[in-house]
């Protein structure tokens, strides 16, 4: 038996459902439809009342998975793309976000997003929106790479008693597999070492771990050990484990699949120069997409965010200095 | 509202002394129907009240010590000097705390109601205040929309004060009424003039009645006018005179006074004694919330998130 990425997703809605009386889940298509992705196929049957289909209102949306995670529900919410969180934004930032700080009364929602590119998806189904929801305290915001992750984390996010921006990418949904699912879980908040190596390491975190991996074997071919950190969630950042890895490296490349300006790379490279610039032998490097939107066509789309190609190039240049 | 009208005017004069942080919004010229709302509402509804609803709070439960200690920063109040003025709340008594972003309350009031849904609570109802400029924005109409969908018992009370901070009616919204949209949503209406109490009373109570009935959402829109400035710190000069000696001008609160007198329901001597009386509280919260401390950096835990386990730690500024 073998289970891909959306199915450990479907499956930790339908342990929650099942484990939870206080889970719901609310979006568009979500019902008897099973979602845009299938990430909900057959529970709007299973937990009959439970799975609803919304109206294309993602600040209502958002606004009402708030008071219901009030009155002690805890929903789960589903934004189709990623990219259609924005109108949901103001509900997500100023409101969900400030809630427990201002009311010491918190908000337990899970908003999954499904992020980041594939190809022929062009500029408005392909965004990674982590850096934005990072930016805003109140907020925990997961980025699974595993379809173990995928599972445990979508759990703990639903258990969790904050809003957590859920991101879930969808290059991975149907040719990452498992075995099995997990039994137990590494908790959120800590980074795992997807691949040790002594030479160089590599911070990545959701489809970029999968690149990087391949740039571990192709490098490893050439006699060089690239240690892989999979962040595994971007807020809280697990900085410790980065630290460690670059104490036994002396070098950090960083990737990210969103935009170049400011984001998770910037924020790992800051706080390992800051705090632990004595242990670099090299300039910290970061590699993100490219300053534009995401394009359509696959050609321009595969040059435009990272790969195991372009990951290599940077890795061996980071090498040389 | 003689309540109301008394504590909203001794925190203007607060405000002119120097005494409040940040800002101040009255409720004057729409206590009739904000009072309305709040005393139609049980215990155990819910109401998100918006920035000239101290009338409707205080008929809600709101306690006279919860506004004064918000709108004075002191630690000991429900917002405990994170948040201040009129962004305050309970939300486990079903009394949500606004954010800035109009409209924005609405849908959160159907998630509670949904979430009554969910739990089998039956016959409570959300209400919510608005003004005619949050009729403008997405938010408004992604959320009436919603209400309709899911038939919830939602009463959404439209104040149309004819200026949204400065901007006339007029350039706000092209339609007769307000009123005239909730067919377009599938919701019933109801127009109220919004400067006589025993009008507004009435019509709240049949909107609140036919909602917790489980006929579905139900728009209510008021006809008055701000007699005040969006905030202490805007004089108003822009609105129109011909307003102000219109019937929409008048106020509200010498309306039901007079109501009153002409009825002989009470007379002169007994209203000045509740004026005094409302003046005695008034001074009583303002003065326990004056002596109380105020927040204390040092004491603050800097805290956003209940997981306290994922607190991220940062060098300190």
């Amino acid at each position: 038996m073998s289970i891909t990425y959306l199915e450990a997703i479907r499956e930790a809605q339908a342990r929650a459902l099942a484990e939870d009386p206080r889970v719901f889940i609310y979006g568009q298509d979500v019902g008897a439809f099973g979602g845009a992705f299938k990430a909900t196929k057959n529970l709007a049957q299973e937990f009959p009342g439970r799975v609803i289909d919304a109206p294309i209102s993602e600040d209502a949306i958002v606004g009402a998975a708030i008071g219901a995670a009030v009155e002690g529900m805890r929903p789960i919410i589903e934004m189709q793309f990623a990219d259609f969180s924005t109108p949901g934004f103001n509900q997500i930032v100023n409101h969900a976000a400030t809630l427990y700080w201002r009311t010491q009364v918190p908000c337990p929602i899970t908003i999954r997003l499904p992020s980041g590119g594939t190809s022929g998806s062009g500029p408005f189904h392909s965004q990674s929106m982590e850096t934005l929801y990072a930016h805003y305290p109140g907020l925990i915001v997961m980025t699974p790479a595993t379809v173990e992750d995928a599972y445990s984390m979508l759990l703990e996010a639903v258990a969790l008693d904050d809003p957590v921006i859920f991101c879930e990418h969808k290059l991975l949904y149907n040719h990452l597999k498992a075995e099995s699912l997990p039994t137990e879980a590494v908790p959120v908040g800590k980074a795992r070492l997807a691949r040790p190596g002594r030479d160089m390491t590599i911070v990545a975190y959701s489809a970029m771990v999968h690149e990087a991996l391949a740039v571990a074997d192709e490098l490893a071919s050439e006699g060089t050990e690239v240690e892989i950190v999979d962040l595994r969630s971007i807020k809280p950042l697990d900085t410790d484990t980065v630290m460690a890895s670059v104490a036994r490296t002396g070098r950090l490349l960083c990737v990210g699949e969103s935009w170049p300006w400011g984001g998770v790379t910037a924020e790992v490279v800051s706080r390992v120069a800051c705090e632990g610039f004595g242990l670099l032998d090299a300039p910290p490097q970061r590699l993100n997409a490219k300053d534009t939107p995401v394009p359509y066509h696959p050609n321009l789309w595969a040059a435009h965010r990272p790969t195991a190609r372009s990951i290599a190039a940077a890795a061996r240049r980071l090498l040389r200095i | 509202m003689l309540l109301a009208r008394t504590l909203d005017e001794k925190f203007a004069s607060l405000y002119r002394a120097g005494k409040i942080h940040g800002g101040v919004f009255l409720g004057r010229g729409q206590e009739a129907l904000s009072v309305a709302v709040g005393l139609n509402l049980r215990k155990g509804d819910v109401f998100a009240p918006l920035i000239r609803d101290q009338a409707g709070r205080l008929a809600f439960g709101e306690t006279l010590l919860d506004a004064a200690r918000t709108y004075l920063g002191s630690a000991l109040g429900p917002m405990r000097g994170r948040d201040g003025n009129v962004h305050r709340g309970r939300p486990r008594e079903g009394y949500l705390p606004m954010i800035s972003h109009l409209g924005a309350m609405i849908a959160v009031v159907n998630g509670t109601l949904l979430a009554r849904r969910f739990k089998g609570v039956l016959r409570t109802v959300g209400a919510t205040c608005i003004g005619e400029g949050a009729t403008s924005t997405g938010s408004f109409h992604e959320a009436i929309n919603q209400a309709a969908v899911e038939k919830l018992p939602l009463v959404l009370v439209i104040a149309n004060n004819q200026y949204a901070y400065s901007t006339p009616s007029s350039r706000q919204f092209a339609c007769t009424s307000l009123a005239d949209r909730a067919s377009g949503y599938g919701v019933d209406a109801h127009s109220v003039d919004g400067t006589e109490l025993a009008a507004c009373l009435s019509v709240l109570a049949e909107a609140v009645e036919r909602a917790r009935e489980g006929h579905g959402p139900q728009m209510v829109v008021a006809r008055l006018l701000r007699l005040c400035g969006h905030g202490e710190h805007d004089d108003a000069s822009y609105v129109d005179p011909r307003l102000k000696a219109s019937p929409l001008g008048r106020d509200c609160l010498k309306v039901a006074e007079q109501n009153l007198l002409s009825r002989q329901w009470a007379d002169a001597v007994t209203i000045e004694g509740w004026r005094c009386e409302a003046v005695h509280k008034v001074e009583e919260a303002v003065a326990t919330a004056l002596r109380e401390p105020t927040p204390d950096p040092y004491k603050e835990n800097w805290c956003a998130l209940a997981s306290k386990h994922l607190v991220e730690t940062h060098p300190e500024v």
